[in-house]
């Protein structure tokens, strides 16, 4: 089991407004090095503001926000640009630009980090173009490189939008909802890159998710290198991902519950248990 | 009471925000010189049509009405100085100016709406980019290149549409025409004639973005955008259009 270390995301006592709707509520947690957090929560309770307001994208109307330990609550939007270069995020809707091919919006990413370079310093066009492959085969996209968005289906899109949020291999991962609106055998694709992101890269994540089944597969499955499936993590050596995965819910603006899986599993809040039983109600 | 005011004095500071914004990025880097070259082609070349056919008409219109009216004094050899005089100072700017704000302001709000709406600015920000620089600045430089180029193609081509209509209809002599219009302009009507489309282009390419950046609620959200943008971009050119004109009539020798 990797030791939980240094602290990526951090909310202290952090509250969103939206005039006069709460949309975050005295939120406060930590996401360290090596974990990976499932937010679960029902429609509109903030998932998505929480993820956009980690980053900068909202702002916070109380409390204070950590990035890599520096404070970015009211940091300038020009600095933050630095730290989100740091950070991949999947949206909802894939959030993948029209106008460019996906092999384009796969190597933007690549670009805006080597804009920044001197000329003579920038990588490489053919290496930029090894990388931008290598992240698309991660996601078994490498076909459709230069297609746009338009011609890919739901799943596919969701694929390319995880190829240019690792591309940068960045320590922090942020998923909102990545299997909202896909069929079931999509959505386990989906949910195994993410667990293959976490294996093969280490990385640490935060996964947005209303599906409790997302969480458990993140919890008790690893990914197998040799077979490139998934195996029960039980059943591997030198496995621990339950103890590394948290859970977290979100009712209506508020952190209703933090802990692992047991915890969850045992919790007696009628609103957290709703979304343990339901995969048991559908499995009978 | 003065809550009904709150809105739209706060739009007003967002819009001058974001056109402090934009300008300011004309000068730091990182330049996206190849987003400026499409816009370009998009915004200018894309609308040669419209002008070429917005300046036609209207030159062939000015010289049938204008041509009557002198006929009465038998000045009609002076149909190519009045063309000449109002297509440059006052129809060529305006007229190219609205029909540009059309079809560019509403373009300009309809691509960066349904970006803000589809969650694709919020990306570019997550990405690192700052949207303004990506999206807004190289449409503002691409506007302010492209406006003044085709208002002047409009004016040569409402010249043209004036002589066609004067020679049919008048029996006007070509270089009498063409004399005339050569001699009727002075320095200070190119540069008005210049001034102007320059000044609109600036208010047309930053209302589309500020309406496209500013929408939300999905398509619908969109299509107010893309109609807001239009109208205030159309109103905003006729506006100015008149305090420009109090501030170069004075200067023009009239």
């Amino acid at each position: 089991m990797a030791e939980t270390g240094e602290s990526l995301l951090r909310f202290e006592n952090v509250t969103v407004r939206f005039g006069d709707t709460v949309a975050l509520d005295n939120m406060s947690f930590d996401v360290r090095t090596g974990e990976t957090r499932i937010l679960l929560g029902a429609a509109g309770s903030g998932k998505t503001v929480l993820l956009k307001t980690s980053m900068g994208l909202n702002t916070a109307s109380g409390g204070k926000i950590f990035l890599f330990d520096e404070d970015v609550t009211r940091m300038p939007e020009k600095q933050l640009f630095e730290i989100r270069r740091k950070i991949g995020m999947l949206f909802q809707e894939s959030a993948l630009f029209d106008s460019m091919t996906v092999a384009q919006n796969v190597a933007y990413p690549l670009l805006t980090k080597e804009a920044l370079n001197p000329p003579k310093k920038r990588m490489p066009r053919d290496q930029m173009e090894a990388t931008v492959r290598d992240s698309l085969r991660f996601v078994e996209l490498e076909q459709t490189m230069v297609k746009y968005p338009s011609e890919l289906s739901g799943g596919m899109r969701r694929r390319a939008a995880i190829a240019r949020a690792v591309v940068t291999k960045p320590p922090l991962l942020l998923y909102d909802s990545p299997t909202a609106g896909l069929d079931p055998i999509t959505a386990h694709t989906i949910m195994a890159l993410i667990i293959k992101e976490r294996d093969v890269d280490n990385t640490t994540a935060l996964v947005v998710t209303h599906r409790y089944q997302d969480g458990n597969l993140v919890a008790n499955f690893r990914y197998n290198p040799k077979s490139g499936r998934l195996d029960p993590a039980a059943g591997i050596e030198g496995s621990g991902t339950g103890n590394n995965t948290i859970f977290m819910v979100l009712k209506e603006g508020r952190l209703v519950f933090e802990g692992k899986q047991k915890e969850l599993e045992a919790s007696s809040d009628s609103y957290v248990s709703k979304f343990v039983k339901r995969p048991e109600k559908e499995a009978a | 009471m003065f809550d009904i005011l709150k809105g739209p004095i706060l739009a007003i500071q967002e819009f001058y925000l974001l056109t402090g914004r934009a300008l300011r990025n004309v000068g730091r880097k990182p330049h996206y010189g190849d987003d400026v070259k499409l816009q370009m082609d998009a915004l200018g070349f894309g609308a040669i049509p419209i002008v070429v056919l917005t300046g036609a008409f209207s030159g062939a219109v000015m010289s049938l009405q204008m041509g009557r009216a002198l006929q009465q004094y038998g000045q009609t050899g002076r149909t190519g100085t009045v063309v000449s005089i109002i297509l440059v100072r006052e129809l060529g700017p305006v007229l190219a100016s609205l029909m540009v704000a059309g079809r560019n302001a509403s373009g300009i709000a309809s691509e960066l709406g349904s970006m803000k709406v589809t969650e694709q600015i919020d990306a570019m920000r997550a990405l690192g980019t700052d949207p303004i620089q990506k999206l807004v600045t190289p449409r503002m430089l691409a506007m302010a290149i492209m406006l003044p180029c085709l208002t002047v193609i409009d004016d040569f081509v409402g010249m043209i549409g004036g002589w066609l209509i004067g020679k049919l209809i008048y029996d006007l002599d070509f270089l009498q025409y063409w004399s005339q219009t050569w001699r009727a302009l002075a320095w200070s009507d190119v540069v008005q004639g210049l001034l102007k489309p320059f000044i609109f282009s600036f208010v047309i390419s930053l209302i589309g973005c500020f309406f496209g950046l500013r929408a939300s609620g999905g398509t619908q959200g969109v299509g107010r955008a893309t109609t807001q943008a239009m109208v205030m971009a159309s109103v905003a050119v006729l506006v100015l259009d008149l305090f420009l004109g109090l501030i170069f009539v004075p200067y023009s020798g009239f």
